[in-house]
């Protein structure tokens, strides 16, 4: 083989390498890093660079003390990343992939809705000044802001719906 | 180096003896020793200091504020005109002093940066060298996400986690009751005294989160302690000899709480109470966040926490004679507003 059929096998290499570990992480229960929207997809929101990733056995070093609800309900992994709303407000989203739809709307409905508006968005969603909260089939997406601004509620809710399609997939 | 390393170990395991001898004296024999005050003899003082314009328009505390309303607990809790005087009874010049702040949940309900810097600055006034005050907590990556400058300067305050390699854990490993665990090494080795600068909470496992619990954050392995409501492992855990004899204050944060959802920050059950509390008796402390917690769910038009089954049940455990951690009967304690 020369050097230049060699060449045009490196995207083959790369596409497989990717799927394959794209497949791990489904295996294991993660949700892939693709889940989180890059800056920019969402006008005024930028991510991190780093996403987290917790499997259930290690999510008390993420939330310890919070972890054993999550445990008892049947939480696979958990993945978390930093988003900042037009370069001020800090937000950190962090998506739980629960073992089953039920699983993930235990969790939900364990939590008092208190004064939510129910946007339409994934399976039910609750939204607050600060943070935003919906499922999808087995995924449970919390959203929570650091400050407080009119527009952050429309704001989070644009960045939903960025997850949400992702997580439609 | 070995011999240091073993004088060092022996160091600790006499502290050990010595507070296994400690465990059977009067545990509020320092709190009264602080604020003597004959009427309050045998009660232990709790002090809630609050400010509604603590936080301004803004989103953060005011530090000129957070530093009078300091201050104001610390003079009321030790009966001193002095805002420093107090901090010069509790430490010595020649101690290294640990804070033991409580970074798990993120910038919204973390200890603030504004209040342990009110509290280094009275350290140093008393004449505690910059470099002699290390605050801590179990991570390095909590630390850094609630706020803090990590810092290793020797002529610096130190900021540091247990997970940094120049911390790490003890090698020993102690227990009581259900309690199998190893400390610190900031708590064990590096500090001779220590502040406890806890968070009000609501807790989903233990029901409340304060003084008692913020030790969940220095040890390995805390994830094992939470069966049963966290209990008797909160009480347990409180009574390991480098915990029992350092603490030697807490100065609890109590500006923004959280009622339900905890110990995670959920904006949706925070809310702004505008308060420092001072003690030394941690369980006395927690009784009292335990009743503003309650006061707060019954605003809210929740269940109480005992309804729900989430009375913090380790609080009357670490109250009874087989721990005498302080007191959890309110006739015992002398609770102050200011």
């Amino acid at each position: 083989m020369n050097k230049t059929s060699a060449s045009h096998l490196v995207p083959l290499v790369i596409c497989l390498a990717t799927a394959c570990l794209f497949a791990a992480c489904r295996h294991q229960g993660a949700a892939p890093v693709s889940i989180f929207p890059d800056s920019a997809a969402v006008p005024g929101w930028t991510r991190s660079p780093e996403v987290r990733t917790f499997p259930a056995d290690r999510l008390a070093d993420y939330i310890d003390g919070d972890a054993e609800k999550y445990l008892k309900a049947g939480v696979k992994s958990t993945s978390t990343a930093d988003y900042k709303y037009k370069d001020q407000i800090q937000v950190v989203v962090d998506v739980y992939t629960m073992s089953s739809p039920s699983s993930a709307k235990t969790i939900f409905e364990s939590e008092p809705a208190m004064d939510a508006q129910s946007p339409t968005l994934g399976d039910a969603a609750r939204l607050y000044s600060q943070s935003l909260i919906f499922l999808k089939g087995p995924y449970l997406v919390r959203m929570v802001a650091y400050q407080e601004s009119p527009q952050l509620p429309s704001a989070l809710l644009d960045l939903g719906q960025a997850f949400e399609s992702k997580l439609s997939r | 180096m070995k011999e240091m390393a073993e004088k060092t170990r022996r160091d600790f395991l006499k502290d050990c003896a010595i507070g296994a001898l400690a465990a059977g004296a009067a545990p509020l024999a320092f709190a009264r020793d602080i604020h003597p005050s004959p009427t309050e003899q045998g009660k232990s003082r709790v002090v809630i200091a609050r400010d509604v314009a603590l936080y301004g328009s803004s989103s953060s505390p005011e530090a000129a504020r957070v530093e009078k309303l300091l201050d104001r607990a610390m003079q009321n809790f030790s009966d001193s005109s002095d805002p420093v005087a107090p901090w010069k009874k509790l430490f010595k010049p020649n101690e290294v002093v640990g804070l033991k702040v409580n970074t798990i949940a993120g910038p919204g309900l973390s200890t603030h940066l504004v209040l342990v810097e009110a509290i280094c600055e009275r350290l140093q006034g008393a004449g505690i060298k910059p470099g002699n005050i290390v605050v801590w907590d179990r991570t390095h990556g909590e630390l850094d996400r609630a706020g803090f400058t990590l810092s290793n300067d020797p002529n610096a305050v130190r900021i540091i986690g247990t997970d940094s390699k120049d911390a790490g854990y003890d090698e020993t490993v102690l227990s009581y009751g259900v309690v199998k665990t190893r400390l610190s090494n900031l708590l064990t080795r590096t500090c001779d005294a220590m502040i406890n600068v806890p968070i009000l909470k609501n807790h989903s496992g233990a029901g409340v989160t304060l003084a008692l619990k913020n030790m969940y954050g220095v040890n390995n392995n805390p994830d094992h302690l939470h069966a049963n409501n966290c209990c008797p492992a909160v009480a347990d855990i409180n009574m390991l000899p480098p915990i029992r004899n350092k603490f030697r204050l807490i100065v609890a944060d109590a500006m923004t709480g959280c009622f339900e959802g905890g110990p995670m920050f959920k904006p949706q059950y925070a809310w702004r109470y505008n308060g420092i509390i001072l003690a030394s008796d941690p369980v006395a402390i927690d009784q009292t966040a335990w009743d503003i917690i309650e006061r707060k769910r019954a605003e809210q038009g929740m269940k109480s926490l005992s309804q729900a089954g989430l009375a913090p049940k380790y609080i009357a455990v670490a109250a009874n004679p087989d721990h005498r951690l302080g007191t959890d009967d309110p006739k015992r304690i002398a609770l102050q507003e200011v």
